[in-house]
Parts: structure tokens; C-alpha cells; sequence
């Protein structure tokens, strides 16, 4: 593995993404914007505010990285520049690890920005450190982004692309327990709801809101999370396929 | 000249078809092999299976004695795709630096490429807003980024002006008297004449395997297009 290769595409990654300004203009402003609707939305009702307005902080990042990767990485695909770059040294990890790292560090600042709105300026309160709900957000920014790259493999058009937003991820946030808890959700949708990814990211984020001990439930939150970003980087590593028909 | 590039018995199947049919050829280094046929007749495909991002059906194609695609090839074989696979969203400048660092490549090519292929005033443009012409040249810059033995370029000079061709054709000739092994496709003709020898490509088969003078001979037509259409729709092997 090079890590010359690797920070080369992560730097070209984001100089791609400075040059968009608008896109990046977008990806700070909107969760603030939204994150001050659900404010004004629960006006007067402080405890649901509390209760959604942290796991929203670290959701937002999970749906940003999930929209810009599929487009990116359906654009390598559709211009040739992904089968050009797999005929150079550059290796599949090394690609995956350079885009992992450009929009982590997208994450950050995005996490940073509208934690410092959620924390800062609408008062919301985490049991725990803001830094922890940073990390879940940073965590979650990379789960979205290897959802991305997997899906991005069964889209041949950047309307496709985008479409998968609402299949994928959306019945997964309709489903984590943001909106109604899990053990108050019919059974079936419980065991629909148990299965998907989003959930244990919700949870993880919940617990860091609201649990002072945090717990093994919460641990186990995060393995999930780490587990299933691995698993469609893996499934995603395998659709960057070098030789195709 | 020992074979840099050997194929043996190669076959592409593409949606049911055969693309190309058992083909078997030798490309050495030092001159510039010219690939022609017309669209369609598998260009392309022969030439991502040299580089080895083509699925094949049988047969085997070996570059600098190893199979093609192979890791130690990736930074020996220079690839120019036929759409410019560049990005449009980074400048001239950027997208060079890039592929310069994948490819391991002194940062000090990058100047010396972009001189090469004459877009030294327009390095800070965006390489969405350049014209086709243009694209093509810094797709091709990315592969010349570290000098390798075997280049294979897919129609290069497509929408390039005949003085920047002519350059570009000089320059090639030069990378071969240094010994780089050159394959070039082009559907274009008048190229062909400026090949050491040529490939004629139709329906997946090799035609013709030949110098252009002796093509000339061969079929007794007046210049290579018509020496070309000769070949292409009388069918018969040279």
C-alpha cells in the first residue's frame, strides 16, 4: 500500500469538491438550516427537541457522504477515469482509502459546523462529549459513503444515482427510532427495523444524547456500524471491477 | 526486435458475439504499429486486452513478458483511452499532478508533458471547459507522465488540428527510436502511411499485417484509402 497514492487521490478527492462551491455551500448550510427548522418546529417543546435534535447532528453527514460518493464514483465509472486509474499502480484499497479519508474529512467540518449551531446556539445537551457525538457523525459519514460507492455500481445515470437516496436510505432513517422508537413500532417493522444499519447508528447516537453509562448496548451500536461500513467497502471493492465485459 | 507485446489465440466475446476471433500477433518495440479498421471491427476491445481491463474468452496476451494487467505492468504500459478519461472537473495542472503521483512519476514530468503536448498556456484552465481537442491532449499527457515501455493509444488524435497530428506523430516516432514499444489505433487513413507497419482490423480479424508502402503494392490503389477499402470490402486476406 502507498501512501503517497492513497493522500494523492484523497487531495484530488477534495480539490474536486472545493471547486464545487456551491455543492460544498450546500453540504454546511442545509443541516444548520434544518437542524433551526426542527428548532422553531418543536418550539417550546425542549424535550423533543433534545431527544432528535443530537441524533439528527450525526445523521445528517451519513446522507450527504451517501449522495456526493454515489455521483463521484458513478462519474469515474461512466467517464473512463476509473478503468484508466486501475490500469496505473493505484489499488482498489488505496482508492477506497483516499476517498474514505477526503470526505471523513468533509465530515469533520460539516459535523463541526452544525455541532456548533445544535450545541452552541439552539442549546442543545449531549450526556455526553459533543467530540463523541462528532466521531458517531464522522463514523456514520463513512457508513454513508461506502453505501454510496456500492450503490453507485447498480446506477447507469446520475438520476438513478440519486433515486437511491430515498429507496436506500430513507425507509432506514423512517425505521431507526428517530421518528417512533423501536419497541413501539408493529412487530414486523421491529424486526425490519433490527436488521437495517441505521438503526444500531441511531441507537449509538442516542445513548451518547441521553445514557450517562453508555453501556455494552452502546458498544455494540458502534461494531455494527464499523462492521456494515466494512462490509459494503467490501462489497463496493468488489464492483471497482479491473477487467469488464 | 524481440516481441514486447505477444497474443496467442485471442477471443472476446461481447453480448452473445464474438468480437474477436482467435487472434494471435506480435508487436516489438522500437517502431509505431499503426491498428486500422472501421468502427466497430474491434479496435478497442484488442486494445484493452493489452492493457487488461477486457475480459477474454480464451486465449492469452502477454506484455513485457508478463500477462497482461499484471501489477509489476502498471507503471511500464501507458494507456490513452479513446474518450478522454480525465477529470473536468480539475485543471490541466491538477489532473497531471494526480496521475504523476498514482503513477510514481517526478513531479518535474509534469511540466515537461504538458510542454509535450502544447498546452503549456492553459494549465490553470479546468479541463471541462477545454475543447475535445484539447481533452484528448491532456489525456494523452497523463500517459507519457512516466515514460513507459509499451504505450497504447486508442484514436489519439482525434480532433486534433493537422499541425498538432503532425507533431504528435514526430513525437511518437522519436518515443520509438528510443525503443518504446507504440501501438496506435486510428480510423483515419493518412496516419496510416506515417505507421512502420499496420494492423488492419475488420469484423474482429487481423486482415492485413504489413508496411504501408507494401499495402500500397499489394493492392495496386493509388493511396491507403483506397488501398484500405479495397482490402476491407474485397475481402480477401493480403
Amino acid at each position: 500500500m502507498s501512501v503517497s497514492r492513497t493522500a494523492a487521490t484523497a487531495a484530488r478527492v477534495l480539490s474536486q469538491l472545493r471547486r464545487d462551491r456551491r455543492t460544498v455551500a450546500l453540504l454546511l448550510i442545509v443541516p444548520c438550516v434544518l437542524i433551526l427548522l426542527v428548532d422553531q418546529l418543536f418550539a417550546g417543546r425542549e424535550l423533543v427537541f433534545q431527544s432528535v435534535g443530537v441524533p439528527m447532528l450525526g445523521l445528517f453527514p451519513l446522507i450527504s457522504m451517501f449522495l456526493v460518493t454515489s455521483i463521484t464514483m458513478l462519474r469515474e465509472r461512466t467517464t473512463g477515469t476509473l478503468e484508466r486509474l486501475l490500469t496505473t499502480p493505484l489499488t482498489k484499497l488505496e482508492l477506497l482509502l483516499g476517498y474514505g479519508i477526503a470526505f471523513a474529512t468533509v465530515a469533520i467540518v460539516q459535523a463541526a459546523v452544525v455541532s456548533l449551531v445544535g450545541f452552541g446556539l439552539l442549546g442543545l445537551n449531549a450526556a455526553h462529549s459533543e467530540v463523541l457525538i462528532m466521531l458517531l457523525a464522522v463514523a456514520n459519514a463513512i457508513l454513508g459513503m461506502a453505501f454510496g460507492l456500492f450503490v453507485s455500481a447498480f446506477a447507469q445515470t446520475e438520476f438513478q444515482a440519486v433515486q437511491f437516496m430515498p429507496a436506500f436510505v430513507l425507509p432506514q432513517i423512517l425505521l431507526c427510532g428517530l421518528f417512533v422508537a423501536q419497541d413501539q413500532m408493529a412487530g414486523w417493522l421491529q424486526a425490519i427495523s433490527s436488521v437495517l444499519p441505521l438503526t444500531y447508528a441511531f441507537d449509538a447516537l442516542d445513548r451518547a444524547a441521553h445514557d450517562p453509562t453508555l453501556g455494552p448496548r452502546f458498544w455494540a451500536d458502534v461494531a455494527v456500524t464499523v462492521g456494515t461500513t466494512l462490509l459494503a467497502l467490501g462489497l463496493g471493492a468488489v464492483t471497482l471491477r479491473r477487467r469488464t465485459p | 526486435m524481440a516481441a514486447t507485446i505477444e497474443i496467442t489465440g485471442l477471443r472476446v466475446d461481447r453480448g452473445g458475439s464474438t468480437v474477436l476471433h482467435d487472434l494471435t500477433l506480435a508487436v516489438g518495440g522500437g517502431v509505431v504499429t499503426g491498428l486500422l479498421g472501421p468502427s466497430g471491427s474491434g479496435k478497442s476491445t484488442l486494445i484493452r486486452a493489452i492493457v487488461g481491463v477486457q475480459i477474454i474468452a480464451a486465449g492469452e496476451v502477454r506484455v513485457l513478458g508478463a500477462p497482461a494487467g499484471a501489477p509489476a505492468l502498471r507503471s511500464r504500459v501507458g494507456y490513452v483511452t479513446q474518450s478522454p478519461s480525465v477529470y473536468g472537473d480539475l485543471s490541466v495542472r491538477e489532473n497531471l499532478t494526480y496521475f504523476a503521483r498514482v503513477l510514481g512519476a517526478p513531479a518535474t514530468r509534469v511540466d515537461a508533458v504538458i510542454e509535450r503536448v502544447g498546452l503549456a498556456d492553459m494549465t490553470a484552465r479546468l479541463v471541462g471547459r477545454l475543447s475535445g481537442g484539447q481533452k484528448a491532449r491532456v489525456s494523452l499527457a497523463t500517459a507519457l507522465l512516466n515514460e513507459p515501455e509499451v504505450l497504447v493509444l486508442d484514436e489519439p488524435t482525434v480532433g486534433l488540428d493537422p499541425v498538432l497530428r503532425r507533431d504528435l506523430w514526430d513525437f511518437f516516432h522519436e518515443l520509438a527510436d528510443d525503443g518504446t514499444t507504440l501501438l496506435v489505433s486510428s480510423h483515419v487513413m493518412d496516419e496510416a502511411a506515417r505507421c512502420d507497419r499496420l494492423l488492419l482490423l475488420r469484423d474482429g480479424r487481423i486482415i492485413a499485417d504489413l508496411p504501408p508502402d507494401e499495402l500500397l503494392r499489394r493492392t495496386g490503389a493509388a493511396d491507403l484509402d483506397a488501398a484500405f477499402l479495397t482490402l476491407v470490402e474485397g475481402g480477401d486476406a493480403a
